[in-house]
């Protein structure tokens, strides 16, 4: 960086730090205002609430079901990670490792869903799972949850599968591995950083993915992030701090995995998906 | 795939699996099905089946569906809402993101600014909406601090119209786009813009002519990509907004095509003219970026 100290600069960099300390403050303000809102008695009309309490949080998981919804979300999200991955790292292999005719019009295939915002797509999918009667159960779910991260998996792991030596899996293929012994022996050892750190984006994407869950999701397929849709959206049937107390267990559900998986990726990967 | 070449072959008699594998096509190659028949099933033809699907309408001919799209004012006049949202918020996030990246990228800190911006992102547009909710209500803490600070006397309606709609967008959408454009910006080499510098250049002109050539083609994609993400705005268009009215996006009106009268002729037929217009838009930017200059953006030798 070349060092400018004029005035000007300094007013610019000051506008620049002004704009994203704004940014930042008020979405802290968003978020402690869920928070704070949880565990008031009464919050009309003050700064902060009239007292503080818990008792949202046991009544928000009886009249939510919250026990069935998480139960639900988890098995969701855990299948979609385990079929994206089952899926996705062979193709991603595939793809790094052999040059065929009509490759570019694969890559395309699997660059579009990335591309095409989930509402988009997700109306004609539905549609066709509702006539193949799998909406309104979990496969359907979980079918229209892949259609996203498989080629996310794929396009993630691409480049990480391409910088591994191709002379490691020569040297097995020598002494007589097939694909399969290649595959559990030699590649997912050393795979296992890239498709761990690719399974969590998945798993992070899964739980906080609204449309094409609310879309195929039936009454006992139901989301986390669905449920709190139609909380908010029924407003006014039920307390408010309860369903704050809903969306501070939907934050921390989302933030744990968020921060489990910042261990492993840099937090500009969650958003780069598709370069190119 | 292993049977070998038939005896009309006047070549040299080379194994079918030889001559497919020298051009790239072996076991290997075959992991790659799959995740294309996946793809085929749930992602192309359920394109084409909506296509098909928005023109056998309920009611009347071919073209009955897009007709009364066209007509109706309370349905393509969600063409207009959704633009006159999307397009100034990806506007304004991407004027907001460039100057930001620009100073974020020297920070030596910069992951933990990364981290916190990732944060909405992750949290996803219905809990921001269920936030900004309380946030930006009359009795809210921003309404609140503008009060006590002077800068209004009654607090401003922020809820239930246009500007509710527009600040959700902006919370989750400036995250993305600045996250994209310093993923971009990363890819410059600095030491173009300290041979820009050596040379004399101040500030402003090293950006307009050096950086800002060099980073178009990534702004452009990322322009693309923060708008086809506005456009489809649901979830809070709904909640923060007046989905009857003025914040009626064009989704809503796909969504209660198909799940309100259960008409799902119309419903992909709203789905398919969602997607050209974001496809035209996208390929009017994209098409811009042609014209511009795409080279390496590094600063080594050859």
């Amino acid at each position: 960086m070349v060092k400018d100290n004029r005035l000007s600069a300094r007013l610019w960099a000051f506008a620049n730090w002004a704009v994203i300390g704004f940014f930042i403050l008020n979405l802290f303000g968003m978020i402690a205002t869920v928070v704070t809102s949880s565990f008031a008695t009464r919050w009309l009309g003050t700064w902060l609430p009239a007292g503080w309490t818990t008792r949202w949080y046991s009544s928000a998981w009886d009249e939510f079901q919250l026990y069935d919804i998480l139960s639900v979300t988890f098995q969701i999200v855990f299948l979609v990670v385990f079929l994206s991955g089952l899926i996705g790292v062979p193709a991603a292999y595939a793809l790094a490792r052999r040059d065929f005719p009509g490759k570019k019009l694969v890559m395309l295939l699997f660059l579009l869903p990335l591309l095409v915002p989930p509402i988009t797509f997700g109306i004609p999918l539905a549609t066709v799972l509702y006539r193949a009667g799998l909406a309104g159960q979990m496969s359907g779910v979980v079918l229209a949850n892949l259609v996203p991260t498989v080629p996310f998996v794929i396009l993630v792991m691409i480049p990480f599968i391409e910088q591994i030596d191709t002379k490691i899996e020569a040297a097995a293929r020598v002494f007589g591995a097939n694909t399969f012994k290649l595959f559990i022996y030699i590649l997912l050892p050393l795979l296992a950083p890239g498709i761990l750190a690719a399974l969590l984006l998945v798993l992070v994407r899964t739980i906080a993915m609204f449309e094409l869950t609310f879309l195929t999701a039936g009454p006992t397929s139901q989301t986390l992030v669905v449920a709190l849709y139609y909380a908010v959206f029924a407003a006014g049937v039920r307390a408010v701090q309860s369903i704050d107390a809903m969306a501070v267990i939907y934050m921390v559900t989302t933030l744990v995995w968020l921060l489990i998986a910042l261990r492993f990726v840099n937090p500009t990967q969650i958003v780069a998906r598709a370069k190119r | 795939m292993t049977s070998p070449s038939s005896s009309i072959d006047p070549g040299p008699a080379i194994p079918l699996s030889q001559r497919l594998a020298a051009r790239g096509l072996d076991g290997l190659t075959l992991l790659v099905v799959p995740a294309v028949l996946f793809l085929l099933l749930l992602f192309i033809y359920p394109f084409f089946y909506g296509l098909f699907l928005s023109f056998n309408p309920k009611a009347g001919g071919t073209l009955a569906n897009y007709q009364r799209f066209f007509s109706d004012s309370f349905l393509y006049g969600t063409i207009a809402t959704t633009l006159w949202l999307a397009l100034p918020v990806t506007v304004i996030t991407l004027l907001m993101a460039i100057p930001i990246a620009f100073r974020v990228r020297v920070m030596k800190h910069q992951r933990l600014l990364t981290t916190i911006l990732v944060i909405p992102i992750t949290l996803g547009t219905v809990l921001v909406a269920q936030g900004l909710l309380s946030y930006l209500g009359p009795q809210g803490w921003f309404n609140r601090t503008l009060l006590t600070l002077g800068l209004i006397s009654t607090p401003v309606k922020l809820l239930h119209n246009y500007w509710g709609v527009f600040l959700s967008l902006v919370i989750t959408g400036f995250p993305f786009t600045f996250l994209l454009t310093l993923s971009y910006l990363s890819g410059v080499d600095p030491a173009l813009e300290q041979a820009g510098a050596t040379l004399g250049a101040g500030p402003w002109q090293r950006f307009k002519h050096i950086l800002l050539p060099l980073l178009l083609p990534g702004l452009a994609i990322t322009f693309c990509l923060s708008f086809v993400q506005a456009f489809s705005v649901f979830p809070s268009a709904v909640l923060l907004g007046a989905p009857a009215g003025p914040t009626r996006v064009i989704s809503i009106a796909a969504y209660q095509a198909a799940f309100e009268e259960y008409d799902y002729s119309m419903a992909s037929a709203v789905a398919m003219i969602m997607g050209v217009v974001q496809l035209s838009i996208v390929v009017a930017v994209l098409a811009a970026r042609g014209l511009l200059y795409r080279g390496p953006a590094g600063g080594g030798k050859g």
